[in-house]
């Protein structure tokens, strides 16, 4: 019972939501929406779960006194303070974005702490490239080769030289490059019809405990 | 002859698809209660249909091969055959062992591939004993990874080393997530690193943060823009296709590598339909370039 009721669930389900894909027919797009709905009002109701995981995770952690107990209070305090200044301005009926300490939170805090990891990618593309970039056989040669061409084409220094560098970074990326995404595209497009095939029939089955 | 059950769902399945078509007729003759011509069938989408029932019967035929007892060949994939010594490795050092399974949520069918691949990790880390910590975005996903992880520890023979407090909800932004999971690399470094799943803008900022703290690292993702980032940072990647077969490559089943077999015939008709494309294209026959846009 505990193997088949979620079995049959899935391929109910996986039946509307394909035949959806396939059929103009109102119903089923009606009941494949509705299920649709239903699949979202459960993954809201799952961030419950995920806000206990984090409350009880770094409360064990700082009852304990872990070794990095510190950053568990930043971590809950911050949690704390962003939800209640959000639910007190909810709960009064004002605008989130307007003056207010949860607007501050977000522009002052949250905004640039995002922006500033993400500008580190930056960096770590120079020390990636540095490595990925050593001629040490055949192909890394090549790539070596051709990366170093599409950087010269694609500044303005590579058509001062010459305008054969940014036609020949335009061809290595229009032709080289995108036989090679499309090689990869259709190998992953084919993999997903597998793997979906394989659930919705009940063959792979990560939903049951992995089983 | 019995006919497998699975068979005789496709067909059906195919088929329940193709009746109002069949029935109504692919555009029902106007009449003037229905001002505009309604198709019940999206013609659009019927390239789609095509590959799945190429996808269909090849896969049953090759299941059906498996099921009698043939061998079905599956090449040797590098990052798949390192996990074991990934794990190896963790567990002689005394390390955990880190299982990103992506930063999609459970509708993302890269998530789902992941979490095939999930049960064989954890059962490895479970027998070696060595730590397994499963870093989620999505509180859904920890919630699948947490019943994952347990069910692999009894499978194992050792549900006592369960340790829910390794299956953690970080957080759902994007960069708060990244931070967290490069917190957990430096703070209890891991001796091996394992992403499988969708990864965007994060996944360079983790598998160097992964390379810098030293841990084996192994990567896994259809995500074209972020395949180069992890060739480059990662000691061995799974390319696409590779990724998605990975689940039959450790298990062995039949039933999944039947699909795996079922995939590569289809590629070898896309190729040849694409040497046939660029044959007719260039000779300008238009009758058959006109028919492989329309069908494929």
């Amino acid at each position: 019972m505990r193997r088949r009721v979620p079995l049959y669930i899935t391929t109910v389900v996986g039946f509307f939501v394909v035949a959806k894909f396939f059929l103009n027919i109102p119903i089923i797009e009606n009941i494949a929406n509705e299920l649709e709905q239903w699949a979202m009002v459960v993954v809201a109701f799952a961030i419950v779960l995920g806000v206990a995981n984090i409350i009880r995770i770094n409360l064990l952690g700082i009852i304990r006194r872990r070794p990095d107990w510190q950053y568990k209070v930043v971590l809950l305090a911050t949690m704390f303070i962003t939800t209640v200044s959000g639910l007190i301005i909810f709960i009064q009926g004002k605008d989130l974005a307007g003056e207010n300490l949860f607007n501050w939170i977000f522009m002052n805090v949250y905004t640039p702490l995002g922006t500033t990891v993400y500008a580190l990618l930056a960096f770590f593309i120079a020390s990636a490239a540095f490595r990925a970039f050593r001629a040490r056989n055949l192909p890394a040669t090549f790539m070596l080769s051709s990366a170093v061409l599409v950087m010269i084409g694609r500044v303005p220094l590579g058509a001062a030289i010459s305008s054969i560098f940014p036609n020949l970074a335009n061809w290595i990326m229009s032709v080289p490059n995108t036989a090679g995404q499309r090689g990869i595209i259709i190998g992953a497009a084919i993999g997903v019809i597998g793997v979906g095939l394989k659930i919705i029939t009940g063959i792979e089955r990560p939903y049951l405990r992995g089983e | 002859m019995k006919v497998p059950r699975v068979i005789i769902f496709l067909l059906l399945y195919i088929a329940i698809l193709l009746l109002p078509v069949a029935v109504m007729g692919e555009e029902p003759a106007e009449s003037s209660s229905t001002p505009a011509s309604h198709s019940y069938f999206k013609t659009e989408h019927k390239n789609v249909l095509v590959v799945l029932v190429f996808f269909g019967f090849f896969f049953f035929f090759f299941l059906r091969r498996a099921r009698v007892g043939k061998k079905l060949f599956m090449r040797t994939i590098p990052g798949l055959k390192a996990l074991e010594e990934a794990v190896g490795r963790a567990t002689e050092m005394g390390k955990p062992v880190l299982y990103v399974p992506g930063i999609d949520d459970i509708d993302e069918i890269q998530t789902l591939a992941s979490l095939n691949i999930l049960p064989y990790v954890a059962e490895m880390t479970a027998k070696y004993g060595a730590p397994l910590i499963v870093p989620t975005r999505r509180s859904v996903v920890m919630s699948f990874a947490e019943e994952i992880v347990k069910e692999a520890h009894i499978r194992a023979g050792r549900p006592e080393s369960f340790k829910p407090g390794n299956i953690r909800y970080l957080s759902d932004d994007q960069f708060a997530f990244t931070c967290a999971v490069d917190g957990i690399m430096l703070r209890e470094k891991p001796a091996a690193n394992i992403y499988l799943g969708a990864f965007y803008a994060e996944s360079l900022i983790l598998s160097e943060t992964g390379f810098l703290s030293g841990a084996i690292q192994i990567a896994g993702t259809a995500s074209i823009a972020q395949l180069p980032f992890f060739i480059a940072a990662c000691d061995y990647t799974l390319i696409g296709e590779e990724f998605y077969a990975a689940s039959a490559y450790l298990s062995q089943e039949p039933s999944l590598l039947a699909g795996i077999k079922a995939s590569d015939y289809l590629k070898i008709i896309i190729f040849l339909l694409i040497i046939i494309g660029v044959v007719t294209a260039s000779l300008e026959f238009s009758s058959i370039v006109d028919f492989i846009k329309a069908w494929f």
